[in-house]
């Protein structure tokens, strides 16, 4: 008889638990053993035992927090099969940012998918979410409501090059997050025909240089440091979103202020983020990509993590699909 | 549509005036006939069209999405609009062609309340989300993108080859969507005049100060009390009025109980009121009044009857058949003066001119000017024709003397657009006596106004600074000062008011000058704030 994941996979107070294999995926405080999805702070922090992640996971942890971020590191290929414990495991690309992965697992005959954070649309700088058949699929929730629908990369990217014509004496600085936002819309600027020297604040050189190094190719960056407001006319600066209301954007002059985020679809964010320039991009699934994932997957029970759980939940259970929500804490909204 | 629908959105987080000009100028050049006169009209809140019940919205919705989860987007957007605009669904486009502004204007207009709704639904299945939520704030009336009509026709002016006065002379003669007049402005001929109802554009004055004085002869002038209204055009002819503000609006709606009391054929020129009649005299009501009337485009009896309406004359462009605009001032007054003197009307008079031997003379009488209703001095040269617009060395306005008052800074926001980073947007306060728990008498600060002008940049530097350096609290993106440090605020006036914890409110208040060295025990009170009330 198979056993069912909800046995055998357990949300603590320190992340998702996999008891017969003995690790936890994506820890929020220092474990033993983790595997951890993809980069960002709030999915791989550091401390733990043992790691096992994609190389470029790994690559990436190493740059935020130093070589010594864990006692042992395990890469692992996607579609690479490891045994932990009773349980086998293997990664799967999730489309989020480079290195992002999916973390199938395999135990008593069941198998469990967790989706970590993902997309579904093209993304020059990672491999595309692949879907896996599973018997419970666990996925995020950060836009999990009807209002959340992306629209196309490229007219949000033409809202840039639009606001360059138009004020051609003002640069362009837009709030990006430092890793995975930051190299996509570079990637997408160069899509969109753009070949200038894109700046960056120095928050964002060191994990763009890993990109390049890991072999994405964004074309030629410059750092900001030391120009004056007249270097800048009409150029595109890059810098993480908090920096735009502070001393920092100062030696922008009159810049105008764009932020690249899924939040940006809602009026109050934008204006709260003090965009003249709210640009929908996301790393994220909207609804309609979420319910899409779930379809594709085909998953009898599904588990939402953080997010919007409750309108995600209401949807899937008209499907006639299973769902619940996984109380998991320390993931956060930011994108 | 999209294209409005790209402005409207680009305009509702654009904050500088120069940076929506740009964005308006733009539209304009890229925009067909006739939508962008519809835009423009749109802008200028000139479209009257069915307002739709915002309950009808929402029940076509939740016609088309499951009620719960319109419930829980409601209410993580919180605005109706947005959240219809977001949740809509997408449904084959191929089927669904996206409308013409100039569509949905005149189609919408036509239509009753039950046909309206039909309309929407059928458009919102053809644009994109910003479209939907473009067409139901086009639907709602009020577009609230902080755009006046005074900055749609600068932009309009921008965009072509006709100075502002000039479209703004023209504007009235015409309706939306305005096709004729933008292709005048856009190098076209110049459309020929229809009535003599337009607005002309109004003759305006420069500031000075005492100092400049020296340089004038005083017997070149006359002087008037500056009437603290709205300067506005009363124009006319053939049985219908209007009434025009400054910018060439027709207000003439909003002032009915002026409107009939014209039995006359006349474009005069003067202030807007507040004015109550006591036996013999007219007594001019604050600015205060005059905003109650302001504020409502359909006033009630109740409102006319407490708030009466008021035209105080200053000068005659046109009466009966005859242009006084080449004539010099002198001889206008004296045109005006006898048509008044035939016939007085009950809700108009003469603003009346300042005898004065001498410059001391004047600067005597403005500083005792502390009555309601009067702002200072207008100066105006006896051989000034009647122009359009700010000619230079003709009329000047001499303001009466600030009022001013030490309070303590106490909130800190950032601005906006260039001054995104720095901290300049203040709320001061000043002290007020209060009881504590314990019985025992003490003093608290409380806000009486907000500030954030009248300061060198310089100094705004060292504002933000010591904003950094003193904060106390936060609540979102407002920092709470310490209670420390001193500035003296300027005003034009103290008005009660309802509508702030002190019960009072200033008219125009900005930086005098910054106190750093005075100590915030040693601002001043409240009460002597209300001494000042006018």
């Amino acid at each position: 008889m198979a056993l069912h994941p909800q046995h055998w996979l357990k949300p603590m107070p320190g992340g998702l638990y996999c008891e017969p294999g003995g690790f936890f995926i994506d820890p929020s405080r220092p474990v033993d053993r983790a595997i951890v999805t993809h980069g960002h702070g709030d999915h791989a922090r550091a401390g733990h035992g043992k790691v096992a992640a994609t190389a470029e996971t790994l690559a990436i942890m190493g740059v935020r927090y130093g070589e010594g971020f864990a006692r042992e590191t395990q890469s692992l290929s996607y579609g690479e099969r490891l045994g932990m414990g009773d349980v086998t495991i293997m990664l799967e690309p999730a489309g989020h940012i480079l290195g992002s992965a999916q973390v199938v697992l395999e135990h008593g005959g069941c198998r469990a998918v967790v989706s970590g954070d993902y997309k579904r649309r093209f993304d020059p700088t990672c491999p595309p979410f692949t879907p896996v058949k599973c018997d419970v699929f666990i996925t995020e929730a950060t836009f999990g409501l009807p209002v959340f629908h992306h629209p196309p990369d490229k007219g949000e990217i033409g809202k840039v090059l639009h606001a360059r014509e138009l004020f051609p004496d003002r640069s362009m600085l837009v709030g990006v997050y430092a890793l995975g936002k930051c190299q996509r819309v570079i990637a997408l600027l160069r899509r969109a025909g753009y070949d200038k020297p894109i700046y960056l604040h120095g928050a964002l050189q060191a994990l763009t240089q890993l990109y390049e190094t890991q072999g994405v190719r964004l074309g030629p960056l410059a750092s900001v440091a030391g120009m004056v407001p007249a270097q800048l006319k009409s150029e595109i600066v890059l810098c993480p979103p908090s920096a735009i209301g502070e001393v920092w954007s100062r030696r922008m002059g009159d810049p105008v202020p764009a932020v690249a985020s899924g939040w940006m679809r809602i009026r109050a964010r934008a204006r709260q983020a003090r965009a003249e320039l709210p640009l929908i991009i996301s790393d994220h699934c909207d609804w309609d990509e979420l319910l899409q994932t779930v379809r594709d997957v085909d998953a009898p029970e599904v588990w939402v993590t953080h997010g919007r759980e409750e309108a995600l939940i209401h949807a899937i259970q008209q499907t006639g699909r299973r769902a619940r929500a996984l109380s998991l804490v320390g993931y956060e909204d930011e994108e | 549509m999209q294209l409005f629908a790209d402005l409207l959105d680009a305009l509702s987080y654009q904050p500088a005036r120069n940076g929506k000009l740009r964005l308006i100028e733009d539209y304009l050049r890229h925009a067909p006939d006739p939508d962008r006169g519809y835009a423009l009209a749109a802008l200028c809140g000139e479209l009257e069209l069915p307002s739709l019940k915002p309950a009808a919205l929402r029940d076509m919705t939740i016609a088309r999405v499951d009620p719960e989860l319109f419930g829980w987007s409601y209410d993580y957007v919180g605005d109706l609009a947005e959240t219809i605009a977001l949740i809509w669904p997408v449904t084959d486009r191929a089927t669904h062609v996206p409308p013409r502004l100039s569509d949905v204007v005149e189609r919408l207009r036509l239509a009753g309340r039950a046909e309206a709704m039909i309309l929407m639904s059928d458009w919102l299945d053809g644009l994109d989300a910003t479209g939907r939520w473009a067409l139901l704030k086009l639907a709602a009336g009020a577009l609230r993108v902080g755009v006046s009509a005074r900055l749609a026709k600068t932009a309009l002016s921008a965009f072509g080859t006709v100075g502002l006065e000039d479209i703004e002379e023209q504007w009235p003669q015409h309706e939306p969507p305005y096709t004729e007049l933008i292709r005048w402005v856009a190098g076209g001929e110049k459309p020929a005049a229809r009535n003599t109802l337009g607005f002309r554009p109004l003759m305006l004055s420069h500031p000075i100060e005492e100092s400049d004085l020296a340089n004038l002869t005083p017997h070149d002038f006359c002087a008037e009390w500056k009437w603290d209204g709205i300067r506005v055009q009363i124009a006319a002819s053939d049985g219908q009025v209007r009434l025009y503000s400054r910018a060439g609006e027709d207000i003439s709606g909003a002032f009915p109980d002026l409107i009939e009391h014209v039995d006359f054929e006349a474009v005069l020129d003067g202030e807007l009121l507040v004015a109550r009649r006591t036996d013999n005299a007219v007594e001019v009501a604050s600015f205060n009044d005059l905003q109650q009337r302001l504020n409502r485009k359909k006033p009630n009896p109740a409102l006319m009857l407490s708030n009466p309406a008021h035209m105080r004359l200053y000068d005659a462009l046109i009466i009966g058949n005859d242009d006084l605009r080449p004539l010099p001032l002198r001889e206008r007054r004296q045109h005006l003066e006898a048509w008044y003197a035939q016939r007085p009307r009950l809700r108009f008079d003469l603003s009346p001119l300042i005898q004065f031997a001498n410059w001391s003379e004047l600067v005597r009488l403005r500083a005792d000017a502390r009555a309601s209703g009067i702002e200072g001095l207008m100066l105006k040269r006896w051989e000034s024709p009647y122009i359009a617009g700010r000619v230079k060395g003709h009329w000047f306005k001499w303001k009466r003397d600030a009022l001013t008052i030490d309070a303590v800074l106490m909130y800190a926001q950032r601005g906006h657009g260039k001054r995104s980073s720095f901290y300049s947007d203040f709320t001061f306060g000043c002290w007020r006596p209060i009881v504590d728990e314990h019985g025992n008498p003490g003093r608290e600060l409380v806000p009486v106004g907000k500030a954030y002008s009248g300061f060198t940049d310089e100094e705004l530097r060292r504002l933000d600074r010591w904003v950094r350096n003193n904060t106390v609290d936060r609540f979102g993106p407002v920092r709470v000062l310490s209670p420390a440090l001193v500035a003296e605020f300027e005003f034009d006036s103290v008005h009660e008011s309802t509508r702030h914890k002190s019960g009072l409110a200033l008219r125009f208040p900005r930086f005098h000058r910054i106190r750093w060295d005075k100590p915030a025990n040693e601002a001043d009170e409240v009460e002597t704030l209300k001494k000042l009330i006018s």
